[in-house]
């Protein structure tokens, strides 16, 4: 490559233009604002007021929290994996339903009818002197339901 | 009948302006009305009503998930014209995904998009491009129920990208959900960005067109050239007129759609994504996002990136489907796809359930490969047989390709969004 002076000083411009370039429009397009240690962790109380074989909605915290026959907890995503809609809990088994597509999932979050194709995503519990809360910061992707992913008090 | 023109005198400084869009002379056969519908014109058109409604949107419009759907309301209730106002800029908007389109099928059809012309090409397919993403911006800015969740349900279709995807969608979102920051993204985007490189790359597509040396036409020995003042222009203001005059009486009798206001806790049953994009909803339902996400549109991307490029036999610039059988083979070909798609829909909805045949099998390959080959084989067998016994050139059967894709898009996107109810169910 023949790389002579006025080409390096060039090239050096362009590089460091575009990486100034870069960095503003990452952060100046996403503003994301940090969540703070408050908002990061949901409590949603004590873990005894909560009966096995129900699911209680938190949708405003974008979460189903639901304990099962042996008692253990899981915490769900209310986004359908299909295309992001809020499914709603279904009475009837315990499961959820998509309104927008149709798309059904049973009680452990797994499609039981497609258009979706994984699971409802969950997100991590924390149990802390019995008080329950659930870690919204990140939602846990799976591909299928297994037991390691219940939380027991 | 050809009119002289004003030959001596001097111009007036519209009539200049005029002379470096168009040449002074032009072939006859150019300014016929058929030969190209007036549609890179209209859709010129379109841009400044948009431009200028969009302006006038621009002073009462709050980009603000408190204030967004207040303002609009405001505006359509209390300002004088402002109904008026809204439902142009709407109309506007839809109609020019529409004409952009059709000009894409005439240049298309009509052969204009080889050697000199096929750098032109790839600047349509971006205008193209920015055409649906200014659509797509300005989906959400009412911030009422149909917009969200039909922007909602297009970023979603972005996570599906492996790898990248769902970090695509999180910046375009500014989060995992639609809020207040991908309000203000969009707004910036549709009332900034895009326009501003609407202009840069308009000017440069008109160039393009004049470089070529105008519209493509066929061969002819004897051509007959008149001014294009008055005789190319005065058509042109012709068929302007008739444009803004429907565009005017249609936004009086038709109000632009304005539902409940947003609301991220209820999603509407069935939501459904812009009109434009039902077609790639409709495929979604249908087969593995990994196909209908990721290799499907990524295959006829470049497809139709390359389209001017292929080594084709027999080049007919200018004319209609390159020649007699070529026209009846995309007449043809369109009518098998469009039953093609329509069956194969009823079948995939009512009789083939291959995620539960096939529930031993990874996702990827039940509702992905199967299906995927279950369209893909009966095209390829059709285009071989014409091929071979129909004796067709590459050229037919690449148009024939074309073809085919895009009935069943239309098929696909026309099935959405008339015969979709509850659920997504198909409904006759």
């Amino acid at each position: 490559m023949n790389l002579n002076r006025r080409k390096f000083i060039k090239r050096l411009i362009a590089a460091v233009v575009s990486i100034e370039a870069f960095f503003l429009i990452k952060n100046g397009i996403s503003t994301k604002t940090p969540l703070t240690e408050e908002e990061k962790l949901i409590s949603v109380g004590n873990a005894e007021l909560f009966m096995n074989n129900k699911t209680y909605p938190f949708v405003t915290n974008h979460f189903y929290l639901r304990r099962f026959k042996d008692g253990g907890f899981m915490a769900f995503s209310v986004k359908c994996t299909h295309l992001g809609c809020v499914v709603n809990i279904n009475s009837n088994t315990g499961g959820f339903n998509c309104p927008c597509h149709a798309s059904q999932f049973n009680e452990f979050g797994d499609v039981i009818s497609s258009p979706a194709t994984r699971p409802l995503d969950t997100y991590p519990i924390i149990v802390k002197n019995n008080e329950l809360w659930v870690d919204i910061t990140k939602a846990t992707t799976r591909t299928t339901f297994d037991k390691s992913q219940l939380t027991y008090i | 009948m050809t009119h002289k023109g004003p030959q001596n005198r001097v111009r007036s400084s519209i009539e200049n302006f005029i002379l470096h869009l168009h040449p002074m002379r032009i072939d006859k056969r150019a300014i016929k009305f058929t030969r190209t519908f007036g549609l890179g014109g209209i859709s010129a058109l379109l841009f400044v009503i948009l431009f200028i409604s969009g302006i006038i949107l621009r002073f009462s419009y709050i980009p603000t998930v408190e204030h967004a759907y207040e303002s609009i309301v405001e505006l359509q209730n209390h300002s004088i014209f402002g109904q008026f106002i809204r439902n142009i800029h709407h109309l506007s908007g839809m109609l020019l995904v529409v004409v952009s389109f059709l000009h894409l099928i005439r240049v298309y059809y009509t052969q204009s998009i080889f050697q000199r012309r096929a750098k032109n090409w790839i600047y349509g397919l971006i205008l193209l491009f920015l055409v649906l993403f200014s659509s797509f911006t300005g989906y959400l800015l009412p911030w009422d129920q149909l917009s969200f969740w039909a922007v909602t349900v297009i970023t979603r279709v972005i996570e599906y990208f492996p790898f990248i995807g769902v970090h695509i969608a999180q910046y375009i979102r500014s989060g995992d959900v639609i809020n207040g920051n991908t309000l203000l993204n969009f707004y910036n985007l549709h009332t900034g960005v895009i326009p501003l490189v609407f202009v840069v790359l308009m000017s440069i597509h008109f160039w393009l067109v004049r470089n070529a040396g105008g519209v493509a036409l066929p061969k002819n020995e004897h051509k007959k050239r008149v001014n294009v003042l008055p005789n190319l222009v005065v058509k042109e203001m012709m068929v302007a007129s008739i444009v803004i005059a429907i565009i005017f009486i249609v936004s009086v009798f038709y109000n632009a759609p304005l539902l409940d206001e947003a609301n991220p806790l209820k999603s509407p049953n069935p939501t459904k994504a812009p009109w434009y994009f039902l077609g790639a909803q409709e495929l979604l339902l249908h087969v593995h996002p990994i196909f209908s996400a990721v290799i499907i549109p990524i295959g006829i991307g470049v497809f139709f990136i390359y389209l001017p490029y292929f080594n084709y036999k027999d080049l007919n610039i200018g004319v209609w489907f390159n020649s007699e059988k070529g026209k009846s083979l995309v007449i043809q070909s369109a009518l098998l796809s469009v039953a093609f798609t329509f069956i194969l829909i009823y079948l995939f909805e009512h009789f083939l359930h291959f995620e539960i045949w096939l529930s031993t099998y990874p996702s990827w390959i039940s509702t992905g490969v199967f299906p995927f080959l279950l369209y893909v084989l009966p095209v390829s067998a059709y285009l071989t047989l014409i091929y071979k016994k129909g004796k067709s050139s590459n050229t037919e059967v690449i148009m024939s390709l074309t073809t085919i894709l895009v009935s069943s898009y239309i098929t696909m996107l026309m099935i959405s969004l008339l015969l979709r109810g509850k659920g997504m169910l198909l409904v006759f």
